[in-house]
């Protein structure tokens, strides 16, 4: 329950602040870099705009571009910068804002379409002299209402406190709602029309569980609302209690659990879960929060900090995956991206990204409890080259006479059918394989988890999926490396029974619900976890797997807490 | 042709010319006619203002000119300070009677 905010990616936060005359030359350089930088997105979308929506909608590009290249307002904006001595964006913003309001005192709706483009190019500039890092307070608000939510912005609102997320777009399996979970703020996510019917100040109140939301709610409602949350506290409170103990089944079969994190911040709530390390650190968010590629300097001491508060634990460390449902860089378009340019192969044909962040992993691993996994690997090949930059990284830093953990443990993520199908091969190259199970899911069935229209189709117990897991467990046993699963299959009640009774050797979860996985496998014998994956194995309808494991887990395993 | 003849020194105010212009083409001074005032008018070294409904913006500022709610029919008056001011408001007193080249 909260203020709302109502949040778009486009209106950057304008403060105004006084600076020193000699900051002033530096000042008017800021807006010249930024236009440059702006002309340049322009120049882009202009491009796309006019190859794909004709070239009347593309005018208005060209307009945003003519006034960047406005000689009088540039050198009105560098005088009042001068004479003024206020920063960048504030003038730019004041400038534009003039202009932008004799539009609107026009009865003209054309007009005040001319108000919107003339407004959209300023908050273009302001974000550029901003260098993208748009928001770092929000003023008293606590609920972001927003279009759609993407992982870095839970991240960068998160050291806000937030205390809630509702956003038009999106679902429970997008990497924003994992996140937000991961970080214990309650979203809503895929409201449709969220940021249409809620305003900034009004108050919200969100229900993470039933994932609704209440605008304005009446006393009656909150009340509600509030007991709710105390019983769900209470709860969860009564989990921790299996923190502090070992995943193991009662007929002693050992399940490394670990969690899947995205920021140093979380590595914390992880241990006090009880995750007995850290099986998916997802490194992007560095490279999704600024411009431009982090330094190795600035990478190392993220990992360094996760490798440090991790130990004696493990930590596995994936490369950058950006693309897919992530930030592509910059104004960079694909029509199908999940198919495209994403994970290792953004890494391998970027060569000094790939190797900055491979050193700076290596750096980190002096405490020999760091490893590193590759996302999106869907070849042998890919495997191999991988490879050799890791060896490369490895020479220069010898050559700098730095330390690091010669014999660093690496991985790959198994999310692309291909992989899957040549798991034995690539357990032959690796130390471990980790399944990716959302991804290789939703390329297994060709189905979008984030479309709507298609979801109910995203079944994690078709048997093509069951199958498959079993198929690359089994491959990286052959090979006698351990095989564990990092997608979030691996935090549901039943699919945990079934994931053990395959054989899986380790599950990394979000750390919300460590306790109640770590509560099942203590719970359930290896033995008849093994009896009831061969099962369901011969099974051919995911409806017959469902009903199957549901009788089986309510007869003979009555303590498990399933949903209906 | 009676307009280009006007394009001469006020004999009142020395220092600059002044010209009252009608927007002739239907679409009024949107995107394209404005950017081409600005271009025309960038050629020259002379000042231009363009004075509307007692607003004045500098005319060779495509943001200012883009700000100028210009219907068809509507009229403005333009102001030029600079050595080559005749031969400036020539040139843009033309755009307006030819109306931009559009219909």
């Amino acid at each position: 329950m909260g203020t709302a905010y109502l949040y778009s990616k486009h209106v950057p936060h304008i403060e105004m602040k006084t600076i020193a005359e000699s900051d002033v030359e530096a000042e008017q350089q800021r807006v010249r870099t930024a236009n440059a930088r702006s002309e340049k997105e322009l120049q882009k979308i202009l491009a796309f705009a006019e190859q794909k929506l004709g070239s009347q909608s593309a005018k208005i590009f060209e307009a945003q571009i003519m006034i960047l290249n406005d000689t009088i307002l540039m050198g009105s904006i560098e005088k009042r910068i001068a004479k003024e001595l206020k920063n960048a964006e504030y003038i730019v913003g004041d400038e534009i804002n003039k202009y932008k309001r004799m539009m609107l005192a026009s009865p003209d709706e054309y007009m005040h379409e001319r108000a919107r483009d003339v407004e959209d190019v300023m908050h273009r500039i302001v974000r550029n002299i901003q260098d993208q890092k748009l928001f770092s307070r929000l003023e008293g608000a606590s609920i972001i209402v927003s279009e759609s939510l993407l992982a870095t912005d839970t991240v960068i609102f998160s050291r806000n406190q937030i205390l809630g997320y509702a956003a038009d777009l999106g679902g429970v399996t997008s990497h924003a709602a994992i996140l937000s979970r991961s970080l214990r703020i309650p979203a809503v996510l895929g409201l449709r029309n969220v940021t249409k019917n809620v305003r900034t100040g009004d108050s919200v109140a969100i229900d993470g569980y039933a994932g609704t939301i209440a605008i304005n709610p009446n006393a009656q409602t909150i009340e509600q609302l509030e007991k709710k949350a105390e019983r769900l506290k209470a709860f969860e409170e009564q989990l921790t209690a299996f923190a502090p103990l070992v995943a193991d089944t009662p007929d002693h079969k050992h399940i490394e659990l670990s969690a899947n994190i995205e920021v140093p911040e979380e590595v914390d709530y992880a241990r006090a879960q009880g995750a007995a390390g850290i099986g998916l650190y997802r490194t992007e968010g560095t490279l999704l929060a600024r411009q431009g590629d982090p330094s190795e300097e600035e990478q190392y001491e993220e990992y360094k900090k996760v490798a440090e508060a991790t130990f004696p634990h493990p930590v596995i460390f994936r490369t950058f995956d950006i693309g897919g449902d992530k930030l592509a860089p910059g104004e960079y378009h694909e029509e199908n991206p999940f198919l495209g340019w994403r994970g290792i192969r953004v890494s391998l044909d970027r060569p000094e990204m790939f190797l900055t962040q491979l050193r700076a992993l290596l750096r980190a691993s002096t405490k020999k409890n760091v490893r590193i996994m590759f996302p999106m690997i869907a070849k042998v090949s890919e495997v191999r080259r991988a490879k050799e930059f890791l060896k490369l990284a490895k020479n220069e830093l010898k050559a700098r006479g730095l330390h690091f953990d010669a014999r660093i443990k690496i991985g790959v993520m198994i999310e692309v059918p291909s992989a899957a199908i040549m798991a034995e091969e690539i357990a032959a190259e690796v130390d471990f394989l980790s399944i990716g199970s959302n991804d290789l899911i939703q390329y297994l069935l060709a189905v979008d988890r984030d479309n709507a229209a298609v979801a109910p189709l995203y079944q994690q117990f078709n048997p093509a999926v069951l199958r498959t897991i079993k198929a690359v467990i089994d491959a990286g046993h052959r090979k006698n490396i351990w095989v564990g699963m990092c997608g979030e299959m691996g935090g549901d009640p039943i699919a945990t029974i079934l994931l053990v009774g395959m054989g899986i050797d380790e599950l990394s979860v979000v750390p919300t619900v460590l306790p109640e996985i770590k509560k099942i496998i203590r719970t359930i014998k290896y033995k008849d976890a093994v009896r009831i994956a061969d099962k369901v194995l011969t099974l051919h309808t995911e409806d017959e797997i469902r009903e199957y494991l549901a009788s089986v887990i309510k007869k003979q395993l009555p303590d498990i807490p399933l949903e209906d | 042709m009676g307009l280009r003849n006007a394009c001469a020194t006020n004999v009142l105010k020395r220092v600059m010319i002044q010209q009252e212009v009608t927007i002739k083409n239907r679409a009024g001074l949107h995107t394209r006619p404005a950017a081409t005032l600005v271009k025309t008018a960038a050629r020259f070294q002379a000042e231009f203002f363009i004075e509307k409904d007692g607003m004045e913006i500098n005319g060779k500022s495509i943001i200012g000119v883009m700000t100028l709610a210009a219907e068809q029919g509507s009229t403005m008056n333009l102001r030029f300070d600079g050595i080559d001011e005749e031969a400036a408001c020539a040139a843009v007193a033309d755009l307006f009677e030819r109306g931009f080249d559009e219909q």
